[in-house]
């Protein structure tokens, strides 16, 4: 595994099943007495968050608690040169501090990438949701809840398994992340979204594109839900939310044209009413509870992966030669 | 005043030749000159050029002086083998006023290492509402001719008429940065395949064509010139070969970093190549070396943007826009149209040098390198190996994409009027003895 | 001194039947110690003390007619020389369903050297539950200590010196039973060629820290 995890892009199919295999592990530690392991302990792990996101930065702090590390939460309001400390001087910081790994939420697109390229810091960077660009985490959990129901078993990849990814696609970095991880591990990846909420430039990534939900149901395995903002509506993305309900929403006359083996996924939170019925939402297809769940499993072994081993810490003295890579 | 004897040098890439520059004038051109003159360069090897003019300069004095000043910036130009720059009206406060362009004319003549040509704002505070007195920034000594919003476009298309219209009255041109601006909102680069996948808001290129095409027929229709800053698209290349094929008095100019990169660089989101107009497609470089060389885009300027680490070491979307690129303007062109055929020297002066003076209406400048006329010249060495090392710069700052690149050429000798700026390569006090 | 440089090479302690006997033994010391063992719990640890555990279920079937728990532990996450490479794949840790809470477990593995994996183990185990009481079982005790820890049940306690490895070879992963002792520096085994045979089939690195 490379040092950072900043894009899904980064992860080799042996990555990805390793941190799948490895979550796998980890998972049972929810059922035990003590849910603790002291595999971390001495390592100082930064949760650096520029954006508000409650769920992702609790997700990868019981992460880091179960694993016995430092964790120092920095809550980082605003952004560089506007409203503040810059970016720079953060990363420094935190480098000062002795941080081990940051995990980092930003707003802007490409702000793990820097910290990682930077020579800022010689932590492992872990994204955990930058901008509209990428949050690799989420579709490792995701990929980790589509082979428990599609393909379960160590080692066992999505092969052939055909995974609809529903809705903002322009805006998400869910769908980023899924596309990129989930074509590594074999699946089939079809958007699906009015064009408004698609990229220029979509026809070159490796997915089917598709504006009609209707006809995608049927050769689904997996339905992904993204969250659609209702401000999308005033940028005239699409003209209601009625209307993007009525062709985009997923309801309980839509749940039953999917195959009988088929899951309903989110990553949350959800906007019902919007894209989700309450019906589908609360029905047990409905994995985004699951989801959660999962999360820590895969963020833990995310974690073990980057920092359990030797790190350039360990090292000192090609930290250099490293982050001059 | 000294005098030089040039030994040899290849004028527009001609046969070897001496010239002997004295007086502020060319005195002498031929081969085995006998004249005397205090100093004798050697420029065997070396190309020969009228000064080069640059339509497009962000010197930021008055108001970000941490960026650059009138003088180093004037100091960058001529290490660049430019004698003229234009000025940018974008500054704090905005130049905007006869008061505001005279004072940056007159940091240009102190300055000694290049002349300075204020342009003046389109509209008061670039807010694009209301014309500036474009008249009384004519009148001023600094004899604006040039006026843009740049930065900014100017949107509103009855202002744009307007001001298309009014400056016809001293011979005025608008350079107008297109950019319609609710199709830009959030914009960080170019709209396309890399874009999607970066998750970065898209600057399409049919924001700059839409405002081009509509400025064209505007031109047209109130009989004026027009002229269109930093064209980054085919589509705009298209544009403005039809409206000159329709023979409107339109012309145009492309950046040398539009010649050259791409926006596959900004995979790796480091904001020195962050700049508006956003890097292209490989295709769109394509077409604006083809356009250049055919004379549909009729100059290379360099919009030259500095400015202070902090703007630059930070997360891409909160970066500033803009590239230095005086100083390696030459050897860009060099790379992506002389070494690859496209241009002869002679086409170099021509896009660099005359035709952005004359675009401008700058006398004295854009000449060519004959007996009599002023000593603008610069002496460039274009097989000269190196690479870019931004430590080197006169420019005060550092944000060039150009960094550790192998680029071909560099400047050897640059002289205004016959007073040597640059020697070996070198930056020369005016006035100071050679 | 009569020690030679030339390493030598691994000769065979223990073959098939040996191991098969060891085993049988350990089964019979455990019943009648643990009288009936009753409330036993074994569990192997990775790699090859999860075969020998399989083993000696069966034969502690045969003997009290009954089936007693069985489990694996990976202690990977509890190793005290993680930092020393880069981060390992876990193994599998599986709990028998009646937990350990209050019962007898038997740890078992296939060498006792320096302690460190046990005081992982015996740190695993606490995580998981409270057991009644701890007992070690090893096929080989080569000695070396470098922790309080001794074995309950011991195969074969066999003297060596470090510049020595001791190679557990069993069925289930190398094709054949055998343990053997040879210099660590011996071309043959050295620990590239070990690495290779490794990455096919799971074999025991003698010269790990046990």
């Amino acid at each position: 595994m490379k040092r950072h995890l900043v894009s899904a892009a980064d992860l080799s199919r042996d990555d990805a099943l390793l941190i799948l295999d490895t979550a796998e592990e980890l998972a049972q530690l929810s059922g035990r007495a003590v849910k603790k392991l002291p595999t971390l302990r001495g390592r100082t792990v930064v949760n650096l968050f520029f954006e508000d996101s409650t769920r992702t930065k609790t997700s990868f702090e019981v992460a880091e608690k179960r694993l016995s590390a430092d964790v120092i939460n920095f809550a980082a309001k605003g952004s560089s040169v506007s409203k503040g400390e810059s970016l720079k001087d953060t990363a420094l910081t935190l480098q000062a501090m002795g941080a081990d790994a940051v995990v980092i939420r930003h707003h802007a697109s490409g702000a793990p990438a820097r910290l990682a390229q930077s020579d800022w810091l010689h932590g492992s960077v872990i994204n955990a949701g930058d901008g509209t660009h990428e949050h690799p985490t989420q579709a490792l959990l995701d990929a980790f809840t589509l082979r428990r129901h599609l393909n379960p078993g160590l080692g066992n990849d999505l092969s052939g398994r055909r995974v609809t990814i529903v809705g903002d696609v322009l805006h998400s970095r869910v769908a980023r992340s899924n596309v990129l991880l989930l074509n590594t591990l074999g699946a089939e990846v079809t958007f699906v979204a009015p064009p408004t909420l698609l990229p220029i430039g979509i026809d070159n990534w490796p997915c089917d594109v598709s504006y009609d939900l209707d006809a995608a149901l049927a050769k689904t395995d997996a339905l992904m839900m993204l969250r659609v903002q209702r401000e999308r509506m005033n940028a005239a993305f699409f003209p209601t939310e009625r209307e993007y309900s009525r062709r985009y929403g997923m309801h309980g006359g839509r749940l039953a044209k999917l195959p009988e083996h088929a899951i309903v996924m989110h990553p949350g939170p959800m906007v019902r009413g919007m894209e989700i019925t309450a019906e589908v939402a609360d029905s047990p297809r409905c994995t985004a509870v699951e989801q959660v769940a999962n999360g820590v499993s895969i963020r833990m072994a995310v974690l073990y992966l980057l920092l359990g081993g030797a790190t350039l810490a360990d090292a000192p003295g090609t930290n250099q030669s490293e982050a001059a890579k | 005043m000294s005098s030089y004897l040039i030994r040899n040098a290849s004028i527009l890439g001609g046969p070897a030749q001496d010239i002997l520059v004295a007086e502020g004038t060319f005195q002498q051109i031929g081969t085995g000159l006998t004249a005397e003159a205090d100093v004798e360069i050697d420029a065997t090897g070396l190309v020969a050029l009228p000064g080069l003019v640059d339509l497009h300069t962000h010197l930021r004095e008055p108001g970000r002086e941490d960026a650059e000043t009138v003088l180093t910036g004037t100091q960058a130009a001529a290490k660049g083998g430019y004698t003229a720059v234009h000025a940018m009206a974008n500054t704090f406060p905005v130049a905007d006023t006869a008061g505001v362009v005279e004072q940056v004319w007159r940091l240009g003549k102190e300055s000694g290492y290049c002349d300075v040509q204020p342009v003046g704002a389109v509209t008061v505070g670039l807010e694009g509402k209301k014309l500036a007195e474009l008249g009384a920034m004519h009148d001023s000594a600094a004899g604006v001719r040039v006026f843009s919003d740049d930065g900014k476009c100017v949107d509103d298309a009855v202002i744009m008429r307007r001001a298309l219209e009014y400056v016809k009255a001293f011979d005025g041109v608008v350079a107008q940065h297109a950019q319609e601006p609710r199709l830009t909102e959030g914009a960080q680069m170019n709209e396309g395949q890399v874009s999607g996948e970066l998750g970065l808001g898209g600057w399409p290129a049919v924001a700059e064509e839409a405002i081009i095409a509509r400025d064209v027929l505007l031109a047209a229709h109130v009989g004026s010139r027009l002229h269109v800053c930093h064209v980054s698209t085919a589509g705009s290349v298209e544009i403005i070969r039809w409206a000159k094929a329709k023979g409107w008095d339109v012309t145009a100019e492309v950046t040398p970093h539009h010649l050259l990169l791409t926006d596959e660089l900004v995979r790796s989101y480091d904001p020195v190549y962050k700049v508006n107009p956003p890097l292209r497609t490989a295709e769109d470089v394509q077409a604006l070396r083809d356009a250049l060389a055919d004379g549909t885009i009729d100059a290379v300027a360099t919009d030259h943007a500095p400015h202070p680490a902090e703007d630059k070491d930070c997360e891409w979307a909160v970066a500033a826009m803009g590239m230095v690129g005086l100083e390696t303007a030459l050897s860009v062109v060099q790379q992506a149209m002389v070494d690859t055929g496209l241009l002869n020297w002679e086409g170099v002066a021509d896009r660099m040098s005359h035709r952005p003076a004359r675009i401008g209406r700058l006398a004295g400048h854009g000449r060519p390198v004959s007996v009599g006329e002023p000593a603008n010249l610069v002496l460039f060495d274009p097989a000269y190996r190196g690479t870019v090392n931004p430590e080197s710069f006169a420019t005060r700052s550092r944000n060039t994409p150009y960094r550790g690149l192998d680029l071909p050429g560099r400047v050897h000798a640059t002289f205004l009027r016959g007073t040597a700026t640059v020697l070996a390569g070198e930056l020369v006090e005016p006035g100071e003895p050679a | 001194m009569t020690t030679t440089n030339t390493p030598r090479p691994p000769h065979q302690v223990l073959d098939g039947a040996d191991i098969s006997r060891v085993i049988t033994r350990i089964a019979h010391e455990i019943v009648e110690r643990a009288k009936g063992a009753e409330d036993v719990v074994l569990l192997g640890i990775h790699t090859r003390g999860v075969h020998l555990s399989r083993r000696l279920q069966a034969k502690l079937t045969q003997i009290t007619g009954r089936e007693i728990p069985l489990g694996t532990l990976d202690i990977t996450m509890y190793r005290d020389d993680l930092r020393m490479k880069p981060a390992r794949a876990l193994e599998h840790t599986e709990i028998p369903a009646g937990g350990i809470d209050g019962k007898l477990v038997i740890l078992v593995d296939d060498v006792l050297f320096s302690g460190r994996t046990v005081r992982a183990a015996l740190d695993a185990l606490g995580d998981i539950g409270r057991p009644r009481a701890v007992q070690l079982a090893v096929l080989v005790d080569r000695g070396h200590r470098e922790l309080p820890i001794r074995a309950d049940y011991v195969g074969k306690n066999l003297p060596t010196s470090l510049r020595e490895a001791v190679q557990v070879r069993l069925a289930d992963t190398d094709g054949q039973d055998a343990v053997l002792v040879g210099d660590r520096d011996y071309p043959q085994a050295s620990r590239s060629a070990r690495r290779e045979s490794a990455a096919k089939a799971p074999a025991a690195d003698p010269t790990r820290p046990e």
